[in-house]
């Protein structure tokens, strides 16, 4: 029983899916590199998948592992699009950032 | 031969079909001999027609061909259908006769206009017109050949369309038209809202029967008239008439003298019953009035015309009203009777004028004219038997049926007859000076030689063989042509016998003392006439008194100035307004929707920053503000 104050419980893992969401939101919000903004939305997703792992695990339904495949491949498909816009923006002004892209202004 | 009654209309329009495709490679002459053998054609089989229907009993000579439904409608059933009975074989008759006539002459008359074969292409698609609007079996066949004919006159009203007033004749006539469309157009909801059909038979047949309500019957009746006082230039709409003589003469002979100008007084014949005895009384007197007056106006006019070509034009109109004027006094045949002769004298001199025309070298103005007889001697002796006919001399054609009508009037009332017999004095007057200006007296044609310019001098010539030809034809048509409807006994009157399955029931019957007096009318008729020829040799041949030609009947009682200048100020005025409450009002609504929307737009579009982080702090708040309802209903309840 000592062991089980040490070993990992659920709130762990949702605790520490909260901090990286955390941390990943506050990036998008204070940095204006499109790279890093970009970094840290996948550090959101994958925060969330932590979450359903987690939870997937605690409940016993695989329905939440499940998602996660599915939150991956479309994450992979997005960084691949992403990136190629980001690159090819960057390519045309090396020192643009996300503030100076502001073309849809009403 | 009955079945065949298609191939009339049928014929020209082929004509029409191979000029249009095949007219420049046919070149002159050729595609004028095409077009005159389509209109013969149509013509010898019109004849088999006749012959067939003659063979038949009155009761029977009555046939319908039907080549197809035209248009199924929910309860509208309208079929191009052809009716041969003896009212309109009559009219296709002359119409194909006079019309080959005609084409024959426009060999003669157009040689070496550029644009040759395309006048024949009208020609034959405005004879085709013509038939299809006489033989219809219904009031929408009979409008698709009123709109064709009056497509036809139009272009050719304008044929010579890089002179200006001749593109303005043609453009007044197709406006002018509209207006009297317009009531055929609801004569024709009218008889389909009381009836359900558009046909004559049933149309014909309810108005005999009482079968439709009289206000409805006076409506339709009127409406016709008025379709019929646009296309037969009665006053007021007469106005397009005297400008059409900017055509081609042949045309002014053709359409605007013997066929198209007609059509107003046939669908007042054909539809007869309606305005006889189911309209209310006073219906036919405002035909027998319009017609009564516009004759006595047009002849008034026509006296102080210098025009060669505008004399004849207003003789036409004032001859049309005469027509109308039997139609209001319920004397369908002599109307009928009338147009027949009037078809063959008025064609005659109209021809009569080209042919002088032509020999001036486009000359139109008779002061400048004189003597002709002896350089042009077959036109000249030809126009004399027009001009005896027009002038109601017995025994030329137009005496019979001028003399039908004025019995007839006195019959309705004596103030009809005695407007019909001044416009008769009239007629013999201006005609006369015509005659006496063109072909007698003084040669002028070299008098104003130096001031003419591009006319200088003018060497007046006898017209080729193709024109001549017709006039021929046309002075013997107009010497015998009354010989169809002599009044002496009941077997002289051909026409009558023959109509009379048509309108027999419609014609009104001569009272007692108009029939005893008859011979005396016709006395005083001629009396009259020859009262107009003398005075006329008086001023113009011995000129013993002076010419009374005030400007006020040159001008035509400036009545076209007046509707110019009504049109052109208060009316332009009005057009304006309306132009102006359109642009403003109408589009300002249209236009103000669409400013609003883009107003508020522009507010709300300032939301749109651009900025990916601002949205993203958004989303943030949004998803945080969505959580917290749930999470603090939850709390609530």
């Amino acid at each position: 029983m000592h062991l089980a104050v040490a070993a990992p419980t659920t709130t762990w893992y949702l605790v520490l899916a909260s901090l990286l969401f955390a941390i990943g939101a506050v990036g998008v919000l204070v940095r204006r590199n499109p790279l890093v903004m970009f970094m840290c939305i996948e550090l959101m997703l994958n925060a969330v998948n932590l979450t359903f792992v987690a939870l997937a695990r605690k409940l016993g339904d695989i329905g939440g592992q499940t998602t996660v495949f599915f939150v991956m491949v479309v994450a992979a498909a997005e960084v691949v699009v992403g990136l190629g816009i980001i690159v090819s923006i960057l390519r045309r002004r090396p020192s643009a950032t996300a503030d100076d892209i502001a073309e849809l202004k009403g | 031969m009955l079945d065949l009654v298609w191939l009339i209309p049928a014929l020209p329009l082929a004509g029409f079909l191979i000029v249009l495709l095949l007219g420049r490679k046919l070149g002159e002459p050729r595609a004028g001999y095409v077009a005159t053998l389509m209109t013969a054609s149509a013509f010898l089989v019109t004849v088999g027609v006749f012959i067939d229907l003659l063979s038949k009993t009155a009761e029977e000579r009555s046939h319908v061909h039907t080549l197809f439904s035209w248009i199924p409608v929910g309860n509208l059933k309208v079929d191009l259908a052809f009716l041969a009975d003896p009212l309109s074989i009559t009219m296709a008759l002359f119409v194909t006769g006079i019309g080959s006539l005609i084409h024959l002459y426009s060999i003669g008359y157009m040689h070496g206009d550029p644009k040759f074969s395309k006048f024949f292409l009208y020609l034959n698609l405005f004879v085709f017109s013509m038939l299809m609007l006489v033989l219809g079996e219904n009031m929408l066949v009979t409008f698709l050949g009123w709109e064709g004919v009056g497509t036809c006159s139009y272009l050719l009203i304008s044929f010579w369309h890089s002179r200006e007033s001749a593109a303005t004749a043609g453009k007044k006539a197709f406006v002018t038209n509209r207006v009297g469309d317009w009531g055929f157009m609801v004569a024709m909801f009218f008889t389909f809202q009381a009836l359900g059909t558009l046909s004559y038979g049933p149309l014909n047949e309810a108005a005999r029967d009482g079968g439709i309500a009289q206000s409805t019957a006076t409506m339709i009746a009127l409406m016709l008239f008025v379709g019929a006082v646009g296309k037969s230039a009665q006053l007021p709409l007469y106005l397009w008439l005297p400008d059409a003589m900017e055509g081609p003469t042949p045309v002014s002979a053709l359409i605007h003298a013997a066929t198209m100008v007609t059509a107003g007084v046939y669908l007042m014949v054909r539809t007869s019953p309606v305005l006889a005895i189911a309209a209310w009384h006073w219906a036919p007197w405002i035909v027998a009035g319009i017609g009564a007056a516009t004759a006595l106006y047009a002849a008034m006019v026509a006296v102080a015309q210098n025009d060669i070509k505008k004399v004849l034009a207003y003789s036409t109109v004032s001859q049309l009203g005469y027509m109308f004027l039997a139609v209001g006094s319920g004397a369908y045949v002599a109307a009928i009777f009338h147009m027949v002769t009037h078809a063959f004298f008025k064609a005659l001199l109209f021809l009569g004028s080209g042919s002088v025309i032509h020999g001036m070298n486009s000359e139109q103005d008779m002061r400048r004219m004189g003597a002709l007889r002896k350089v042009m001697p077959i036109t000249g002796f030809t126009f004399i038997i027009g001009w005896l006919a027009i002038a109601g001399v017995p025994p030329f054609a137009g005496f019979w049926s001028k003399d039908e009508i004025l019995l007839f009037a006195w019959n309705k009332s004596p103030v009809l007859w005695v407007v019909g017999l001044v416009t008769a004095l009239l007629t013999a007057y201006y005609m006369t000076r015509q005659v006496i200006m063109v072909f007698y007296g003084k040669a002028r044609w070299n008098d104003h030689a130096e001031e003419n310019g591009a006319h200088g001098d003018v060497h007046p010539h006898e017209s080729p063989v193709t024109m001549l030809l017709p006039l021929v034809v046309l002075a013997g048509l107009s010497i015998v042509g009354g010989a169809i409807q002599l009044p002496f006994s009941h077997a002289s009157k051909r026409l009558e016998t023959w109509l009379e399955p048509v309108i027999e029931t419609a014609e009104s019957p001569l009272k007692t003392g108009s029939e005893d007096i008859k011979w005396i009318l016709a006395g005083v008729a001629v009396a009259i006439g020859l009262i107009g020829i003398s005075a006329a040799y008086m001023v113009y041949s011995k000129k013993k008194v002076k010419a009374i030609e005030p400007n006020l009947l040159a001008n035509a009682w400036y009545y076209d100035k007046g509707v110019s200048a009504l049109m052109g100020g208060p009316g332009r005025k009005s057009f304006d307004a309306v132009a102006w409450f359109d642009s403003h009002i109408i589009d300002g609504a249209v236009n103000g929707t669409g400013k609003l929307v883009q107003g508020v737009a522009g507010i709300v579009r300032k939301g749109q920053s651009g900025l990916v982080r601002t949205y993203a702090a958004l989303i943030g708040v949004g998803a945080v503000a969505v959580i917290a309802w749930f999470v603090f209903r939850g709390v609530a309840q």
